[in-house]
């Protein structure tokens, strides 16, 4: 690591602790920003440097909801009639029991989301393109459908989530410090993958999915991991988010294909798939931009958001360090011999 | 669901209801789906727009009828614009993403449902709407099963809306190049087929068919700004399922899953009707899946 990236990444690290502090009112949103890092991180993984672009992974996401929330609510209750009651048993945690039961659902949701990956990766990895796409988007709406028709967890009405005990502003920071650190990690945690074999097996599966399986990789292994390290991952965003917001339900908060699902796939692609800032880059911006139509926009959002996916997609492809890339070659340690812009134009594919 | 199961039993004319229900409601899905299963062969580009498509025709016609135009007539000037509506985002987005990979025609035309979506629900509001066409209705076995007259006119304009499609397929210079270019684009071309403009054609059509479509639904069923998504899940159901390039295999899929899906709504209940769907999608890919699998056999 150089040393200009380290001071980079320790600026983004003390930003990070910072902001809570600075502008206390706004932790819940900054805590979003993290989970939304997160899932462009998670995203790119698949779509970026695999090349499978699924526009269902928003399924681990409400998978890790409702398994923390089953987890956390069942050590202590039983979940049918908590769920039944719909917040009328007026529930108390002791803070052992409300930690404890946080701890164990955070782990049994980033682990239950592994295993379902691998089941549907042995189901749905044989298709390609398109057709992947579709398979996934099917199985998100599968899972909001069959999770708001099941009464157990409360159906469509959702379940209130245990209240977290602690002072006022003390669940924002925790929540704040608990999404930062699942992201941080996750970035991490990539960084290193990307350094090893891996990424070169998994990249090779993008460019040419029959070659390398002829030169003996085994994909079907290789794609079953990759899914399964963003299933993890959202899976722990998942439960995270779920305590955060308070009370979840299967539409709008566990599995939104409409909003998080297509968000995921719209930053990845304005900061640039296939890259390891690319993602952060554009969850940072498509973040911002979210954050100004919301509030000045209200109502025209989404048209907004479809606009910029439409103009994204057709119009700015390589994303921003896509395009980074190919205007400023040497920022990423790459020689250009000769003027740098002269070269701009014949090398876009890098 | 047993219950119900019996009901179907002790008495056969319910069958006979969920079948007239399935099958008009089956004819429109035929049509989004063929109007869909056109674009994918010809273009390789894959609308996930067309159920809004079949939104903006509908709401385009409950416009009009507002202003005094019967529905049925209100189809052909509905088509018509939607036929110039379809031209404008072919020159805006489709025909730059045709060269691109596949997935990129998918996110794109998903940010035009999204914008389209949230456009009618700011112009109409997110009320259920439906257009009053002024038809009685038949009664059946002595008012066992009855059906409205008008979903019997539907069934047949949309027969006569697959017809003409077919023969204009066959027999037009324009359904000639449309064919010539799906299989094979590069020969089509060699041989003074200006491509560009039949991909621009095949476009429009589609979406002059997924607004007549669309009218056709505002008089049998709802309209919703945001239904239109379960319209393109569908039609990408019936297309996986039959396959591109035999259209009256696409005829036949739509018929039959307006059927099932009638059917898993009355035997496991209306909340359903939606997971049946997006089930059916999942096991047809899985059944595909097993299919390759034994295909791939000799390369393991």
């Amino acid at each position: 690591m150089t040393r200009r990236s380290l001071a980079l990444h320790l600026a983004i690290l003390a930003a990070g602790i910072a902001a809570p502090f600075l502008f206390p009112a706004h932790a819940v949103q900054f805590a979003v920003f993290w989970v939304f890092v997160l899932f462009s991180l998670t995203w790119d993984t698949m779509g970026g440097q695999m090349g499978y672009n699924s526009l269902g992974n928003i399924t681990f996401f409400g998978l890790g909801m409702y398994i923390c929330a089953i987890v956390q609510i069942g050590l202590v209750y039983n979940v049918g009639e908590y769920t039944a009651a719909t917040g009328a048993i007026k529930v108390d945690f002791t803070d052992q029991q409300y930690f404890a039961g946080l701890a164990l659902g955070l782990v049994l949701a980033g682990v239950g989301a592994v295993i379902v990956a691998a089941i549907l990766s042995w189901i749905l990895f044989g298709l390609r393109g398109p057709y992947f796409a579709i398979g996934t988007l099917g199985v998100a709406i599968a899972a909001a459908e069959l999770t708001s028709a099941w009464g157990w967890v409360g159906g469509g009405s959702g379940i209130a989530m245990p209240v977290f005990p602690g002072g006022p502003g003390m669940r924002e920071r925790f929540f704040y410090a608990a999404c930062m650190v699942a992201a941080m990690l996750c970035y991490l945690f990539l960084r290193w993958l990307y350094g090893t074999r891996f990424s070169l097996a998994i990249n090779a599966i993008r460019d040419d999915e029959d070659k390398a399986e002829a030169l003996g990789l085994h994909t079907a292994r290789y794609k079953m991991v990759a899914w399964s390290v963003s299933a993890f991952f959202l899976g722990i965003a998942g439960a995270l988010f779920g305590n955060m917001t308070g009370f979840i339900e299967p539409l709008e908060t566990a599995y939104p294909t409409l909003t998080f699902g297509i968000f995921m796939v719209a930053m990845t692609l304005l900061g640039g798939k296939g890259t390891l800032w690319g993602p952060v880059v554009g969850a940072t911006l498509f973040y911002t931009l979210r954050e100004v139509t919301w509030t000045y926009l209200l109502g025209w959002q989404y048209i907004a958001l479809g606009v910029l996916i439409i103009v994204n997609v057709v119009y700015f492809q390589q994303g921003i360090m896509g395009w980074l890339k190919t205007r400023k070659p040497h920022w990423f340690g790459v020689r250009v011999e000769g003027k740098p812009a002269a070269s701009a134009g014949t090398d876009s594919r890098a | 669901m047993w219950e119900n199961l019996q009901i179907l039993g002790t008495a056969p004319v319910f069958n006979v209801q969920l079948l007239l229900n399935g099958l008009t409601i089956g004819a429109v899905f035929a049509l989004a789906a063929y109007g869909l299963a056109l674009v994918w062969g010809v273009t390789s580009v894959k609308n996930l727009a067309q159920g809004d498509f079949v939104m903006m025709g509908g709401y385009l016609g409950y416009e009009l009828s507002r202003h005094g135009v019967h529905p049925i007539v209100a189809i052909v000037p509905v088509a018509a614009i939607m036929f110039g509506y379809g031209w404008l985002i072919y020159r805006l987005i489709i025909r730059r993403v045709i060269q691109l990979d596949l997935f990129t025609s998918l996110l794109a035309t998903f940010g035009l449902a999204i914008t389209m979506q949230q456009a009618m629900n700011l112009a109409f509001g997110p009320d259920v709407r439906t257009v009053k066409s002024g038809f009685g209705r038949f009664e059946l076995f002595g008012g066992m099963v009855d059906i409205t007259q008008i979903r019997v006119i539907a069934f047949g304009l949309c027969i006569a809306l697959a017809v003409a499609m077919i023969l204009f397929l066959r027999k037009s210079r324009m359904g000639q190049a449309i064919r010539a270019t799906a299989q094979d684009p590069r020969a089509a071309r060699v041989l003074g087929v200006n491509t560009d403009r039949v991909y621009a054609m095949t476009f429009s059509i589609n979406a002059a068919i997924c607004g007549a479509a669309g009218v056709i639904i505002a008089m049998i069923w709802v309209l919703q700004p945001f239904y239109g998504i379960a319209y393109s899940v569908r039609a990408f159901v019936i297309v996986t399922a039959a396959g591109l390039g035999n259209f009256t295999a696409v005829i036949v899929t739509a018929l039959g899953l307006g059927v099932i899906e009638q059917y898993s709504g009355f035997v496991l209940g209306a909340q359903f009707q939606q997971a049946t769907v997006v089930g059916l999608l999942l096991a047809i890919l899985i059944w595909r899946q097993i299919q390759l699998r034994r295909h791939r056999q000799a390369l393991q």
